[in-house]
């Protein structure tokens, strides 16, 4: 399929809205959810925007119909992630947000984006981080596949896009322990990248000017027909029961080496009986 | 009494430790049927036996490996049905969590990854951000779906001996989905793996491009080799060796960081290792502040002298 006669790639790019680590973090209230306090774009979602930027510009950008959507689903706060991702070179954003999301988990948060993806869509790729930093499972891309019915490509350290003649094929690469692996789908597909798959870039003045004019539409349950006891702590299949800040660890003992650091150093592992 | 399905993937030509982990689990919570994605040699076998498993379900078709997690999923979720299992226990990479993710949008069961201790009750720990909470929680649908860190039970052969019947079930492969086209092998280092070490020495830019007196070091205490992103990013080493928050999570009993900073992304992946040591020549290093023992000094110095000195006592 020639490019031009293919019509434009719709990429949807998820980003979460997430507490800056640089920052202590806390689980708190009744429902011991995340306190939402000083938050951030994920750090590893801008590789997935990164990527979709990249893989966009590389077959002809806006000007050949391509099309970056920015979405995300967090309380009102979040949309701070989309304006971000926005000002870095996504065209537009969609914010899902509503009280009776608030607590939801893997299964909650996919089934949301699931009906978030199909109502703002259709999208040909939709591209996520390797994991959130808060919720850190990878545990959403995997269900969002499986409830979307999208070919799965997760943890691509590399990424390519190649138009063909029934369509548009991906190839990935990613590495596990023992192996490296080279996949391939056709598009539509749902693709998780790694930190190792680029260097993402920053906003400059340009962007953030350019940001102002781009929509971003805000949408409710309701909205994609999704009912408050679909998610939330109701719609949700685990509970947290109990949440506490691990004791800090203490400082031990630290000294400066005067020629003889290592034999003490294995003086100290001879005491605690690791040698 | 409960069925306990353990998924296996990759066997290798043994049982590895982390899988006698999972089936010793399995035994404590009910009766344990096994899951394995592929072939298994009679040794691999016969170790799952010796927990005394009777059954082993493997899919009719070999085709389940060449798409990525789907196929897999959809062969769990098929024997979760066949076998009415109501717990079913994976490992923890990466991909045994999407496997776990996909099997339970099927089953309509909850999913809890890196569970580190589970009581029969089935309430399971974990830790949240990068290792600076513990939280307990529960799945609370029928099915409950856990991925089990690796070191986080004593492994212990259970019931009496068997010879697992093998069993085949067929499975409808997903139309959509990703196909494996190719997979290189990579190097294998003859050190235990990262997970499952003891004793873990650790080097990042300090080491500037030369991890041979880390080998040594690693050697002398029978432990394994890993690194910061720094020095992964550098190429000094293999990206299996990254620890922290998009590298591995360990909790060795020793971890020694070498020529590490100590950022908050290095913290996530080693901060719950039981004793931490630290060598870094800038005496203001983060590093300090989780260490036990720490040495400002050079590791070029301090290193080889630890290990001559490891040698000399004859341990
Ligand atoms: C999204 C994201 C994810 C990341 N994930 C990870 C991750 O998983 N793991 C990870 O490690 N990092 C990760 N990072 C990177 C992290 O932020 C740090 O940049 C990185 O850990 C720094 O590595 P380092 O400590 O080796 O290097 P540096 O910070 O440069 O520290 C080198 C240290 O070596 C010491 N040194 C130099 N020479 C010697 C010598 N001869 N003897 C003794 N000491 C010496 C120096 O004093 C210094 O403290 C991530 C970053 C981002 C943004
Ligand atoms: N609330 C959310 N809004 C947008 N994207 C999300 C949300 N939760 C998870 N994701 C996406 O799913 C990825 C993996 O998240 P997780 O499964 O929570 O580790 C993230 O990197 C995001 O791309």
């Amino acid at each position: 399929m020639d490019e031009a006669t293919a019509g434009g790639l719709r990429v949807a790019v998820l980003v979460k809205h997430v507490p800056d680590a640089q920052f202590d973090r806390h689980i708190g209230g009744d429902d011991l959810t995340t306190v939402r306090a000083e938050s951030i774009l994920s750090e590893l979602d801008e590789y997935a925007l990164e990527a979709a930027l990249q893989l966009v510009e590389a077959h002809g950008g806006a000007a050949a119909g391509h099309r970056v959507t920015a979405i995300t689903m967090g309380p009102a706060a979040a949309v701070a992630a989309v304006k971000k991702s926005l000002q870095i070179g996504a065209d537009d954003g969609v914010h899902l947000t509503d009280e009776a999301l608030n607590g939801s988990d893997a299964s909650a948060t996919s089934r949301a984006l699931a009906a978030l993806l199909r109502h703002a869509g259709p999208f040909d790729l939709v591209l996520t981080g390797m994991a959130s930093t808060d919720g850190e499972t990878s545990l959403v891309p995997a269900q969002l596949a499986e409830r979307l019915d999208l070919p799965q490509v997760t943890f691509a350290a590399s990424l390519d896009l190649a138009p063909g003649e029934s369509g548009w094929t991906l190839s990935a690469r990613r590495d596990n322990d023992t192996y490296a692996e080279t996949i391939e789908a056709s598009l539509p597909a749902l693709v998780s990248v790694t930190d190792q798959i680029n260097e993402p870039r920053y906003p400059n003045f340009k962007g953030i000017m350019a940001a102002k004019k781009k929509h971003i539409e805000v949408l409710s349950l309701a909205d994609i027909g999704v009912r408050q006891d679909e998610v939330g702590l109701i719609g949700s299949w685990t509970r947290v029961e109990a949440a506490a800040p691990r004791p800090p660890r203490s400082q031990g003992i630290v000294i400066t080496d005067e020629g003889d650091a290592g034999v003490r150093l294995v003086d100290f592992l001879a005491g605690q009986k690791l040698l | 009494m409960t069925t306990v399905l353990v998924f296996l993937d990759h066997a290798g030509a043994s049982l590895a430790k982390s899988e006698r982990e999972l089936l010793s689990l399995g035994a404590s919570l009910g009766e344990v049927t096994v899951a394995l994605a592929g072939d298994a040699e009679q040794a691999y076998l016969d170790g799952v036996g010796s927990y005394g498993v009777q059954e082993v379900h493997r899919p009719e078709t070999a085709a389940v490996s060449e798409v990525l997690v789907a196929g897999k999923a959809a062969f769990l979720a098929e024997t979760v049905r066949r076998t009415g299992a109501g717990i079913v226990l994976l490992g923890n990479s990466y991909e045994a969590k999407e496997i776990g993710a996909r099997l339970g949008v099927r089953l309509e069961a909850g999913v809890i990854t890196d569970v580190v201790a589970l009581d029969a009750d089935l309430r399971a720990t974990k830790s949240d951000f990068a290792g600076s909470y513990t939280v307990d929680c529960r799945v609370t649908t029928d099915v409950a779906i856990l991925t089990v860190k690796p070191n986080s039970v004593e492994a212990v052969e259970a019931g009496l001996p068997s010879s697992p019947r093998e069993v085949l079930v067929p499975v409808k492969l997903p139309q959509a989905a990703a196909r494996v086209t190719g997979r290189v092998d990579k190097p294998v280092s003859g050190r235990p793996e990262l997970a499952e070490a003891r004793v873990i020495v650790a080097g990042g830019r300090g080491v500037n491009g030369d991890f041979g007196p880390l080998e040594d070091l690693a050697d002398a205490l029978g432990g394994a080799v890993g690194a910061s992103r720094a020095a992964t990013d550098a190429g000094w080493i293999e990206h299996s060796a990254q620890i922290g928050q998009t590298g591995k999570t360990v909790s060795p009993q020793l971890y020694i960081s070498v020529g590490i900073s100590g950022a908050i992304q290095q913290k996530a992946g080693m901060q719950t290792s039981k004793v931490i040591v630290a060598i870094n020549k800038d005496a203001d290093s983060p590093v300090f502040e989780i260490a036990d023992f720490g040495i400002v000094g050079d590791l070029f110095t301090v290193l080889p002298q630890a290990t001559d000195e490891i040698r000399k006592r004859g341990l």
